[in-house]
């Protein structure tokens, strides 16, 4: 092999990169986010009435394509309901209707998004954030 | 290969490309595309570099062959200006130098120029030849690189825990336009305009469709699928973020497992098109990855004309001495008057084995002398003629 030594750097650099996620993880036990459904609102309903506005699964997905419509409904259209999946009827407001039940911000919403690394930007426009949530926040992101 | 055949074999093996993650999770092969096929991907895309590099570097060089395009460095008056230096280098710095222009700004496709028959009524044939610059395929070509960049730096919050933060400033950037819920990333909108042109610029410029074979279709349409089947992923199929991360990051950990909430079969298409595109990258063009830093019209230093590189496979040359041309004709050269290093009565007194040894020990001089060599040389066809002539 000819000028072997700069290739075999080359080549570490690549496996280097290659591995980096390995290397940067590596002693660090990520734990898998597991949203609490405890709150009080929640605990209040009987079993069949715990649902949210549409089905588990599909809110995993597309809650901020949801929230981002309600927004768009409620202050730029002027409707304030929505029809469950379920045939409920339902109020569009984040802080009257979703965080009545998910009123366990840290617990809920930020344990996926500070795994994703993702800082919802909710919290631009609503103020009324109790002064606890904060404390769990992400400092920067998208 | 005709252009017919080229087009759509490499467009319908991407298709089988998207529809075998498809029928392979529907029939319950999660662990097949979520596990075993991307470390496989990442194994073979590692080892497939590996072997090539290490097929590259097996290659000897032994002559130095830039391609320059600047005045290279001669006598003193003549003036080199770092554009010369850049394109031209003589020492490592200036090839370094040259070596970023070219991995990071492109700088050969930079000089592309084109070739066109302007209308000039004053000219006889009432037509000019022009060359002008042509600028479209190096931006394509870094729009394509660059976005590309982004898109992969961007995925490492897949597989880091937690998002380390030049990631975030790199979604920060690219999210920019905070369009759409979630944010539309501009490195995902550059990164199909550009695949379109680069695909687009094979199909409709007839030079280009004539020199353009399956292996360059094939990596377009590839990319042009992950592309799209994680925009669509994205923005309109949507899947559990939450789960892919928890899958990603447990591949990234090495302790593997698929999460036991649903992803979307998006994601394994788009994950299986990934996988076999890492594990068809070494094989192909695309390897150019590590090939654009040992090509070696690029990086070496034009300097044939002030140092003397010797073939590392040149056997020593027993070359013929004056005291070799005596030894033959010694009593012949003093007739006639030559000049003799050893007069005719000292060689008979030195004897034909001793002449011998003294000339090859001067070609062996002369030889350390014109190759640099500190050692002494060991002239293989001399010693096979004296074996022979022993023999006999």
């Amino acid at each position: 092999m000819y000028d072997g030594g700069k290739v075999i750097i080359g080549l570490i650099v690549l496996f280097i990169i290659c591995t980096f996620p390995f290397f940067y993880n590596m002693g660090r036990a990520a734990k898998v986010p597991e949203p609490k459904l405890d709150t009080p609102a929640i605990k209040k309903l009987p079993e069949w009435e715990r649902v949210c506005v549409q089905p588990t699964p599909w809110m995993r997905a597309n809650h901020m394509r949801l929230l981002d419509h309600w927004r768009n409904w409620a202050l730029r259209e002027a409707n304030r309901e929505y029809i469950g999946f379920n045939g409920k009827r339902y109020t569009i407001s984040l802080q009257n209707t979703c965080l009545n039940c998910h009123s366990n911000y840290d617990k809920f919403c930020n344990e996926c998004h500070s795994y994703m690394g993702i800082k919802p930007y909710c919290w631009g426009c609503h103020l009324q954030k109790p002064k606890e949530w904060a404390k769990g926040e992400l400092k920067e992101g998208r | 290969m005709s252009f017919n055949l080229a087009w759509y074999c490499s467009f319908f093996l991407v298709l089988v490309l998207i529809f075998v993650p498809i029928i392979g999770v529907t029939a319950g092969l999660e662990v097949v595309f979520g596990i075993i096929i991307p470390y496989l991907a990442i194994l073979i895309f590692f080892v497939g570099m590996v072997y090539k590099v290490v097929i590259w570097a097996r290659t000897p060089v032994p002559f130095r062959i830039p391609t320059t395009c600047g005045q290279q460095k001669s006598l003193p008056w003549l003036k080199r200006t770092l554009r010369d230096r850049l394109e031209n280098p003589f020492t490592t710095w200036e090839v370094i130098g040259r070596m970023i222009l070219e991995v990071f700004f492109f700088r050969s496709l930079f000089r592309n120029i084109k070739a066109q028959l302007r209308d000039e009524p004053s000219y006889p044939e009432k037509k000019r030849l022009v060359y002008w610059s042509s600028k479209w395929l190096w931006l394509g070509a870094i729009a394509f690189h660059y976005s590309f960049l982004v898109i992969l730096i961007r995925h490492l919050w897949l597989f880091t825990e937690p998002v380390p933060s030049f990631v975030r400033l790199v979604e920060h950037i690219d999210s920019f336009f905070q369009l759409y819920v979630p944010a539309v990333y501009i490195s995902g909108i550059v990164l199909i305009v550009a695949l379109t042109y680069l695909l687009l610029r094979r199909i409709f410029d007839p030079k280009l469709r004539y020199i353009s074979l399956f292996s360059d279709y094939l990596p377009l349409f590839w990319l042009l699928a992950i592309g799209i089947s994680g925009i669509l992923m994205r923005y309109f199929f949507k899947v559990d973020m939450t789960a892919v991360k928890e899958l990603t990051l447990g591949l990234a950990s090495l302790h593997p497992h698929i999460p036991k909430e649903h992803i979307g079969v998006i994601f394994y298409v788009h994950l299986f098109l990934v996988s076999s595109f890492f594990a068809y990258f070494p094989f192909t063009k695309l390897a150019h990855m590590a090939g654009i830093f040992m090509s070696m019209t690029r990086n070496l230093a034009n300097n044939n004309r002030a140092v003397r590189h010797v073939n590392p496979w040149n056997y020593p040359v027993r070359v013929k001495t004056y005291l070799d041309q005596e030894n033959d004709w010694r009593e012949d050269m003093a007739k006639f008057g030559l000049p003799l290093e050893i007069s005719v009565e000292e060689a008979k007194k030195l004897g034909k084995e001793k002449l011998e040894e003294l000339a090859d020990e001067e070609a062996a001089r002369l030889y350390n002398k014109l190759s640099g060599n500190r050692h002494a040389p060991v002239f293989p066809e001399t010693e096979f003629l004296r074996k022979q002539i022993k023999e006999e």
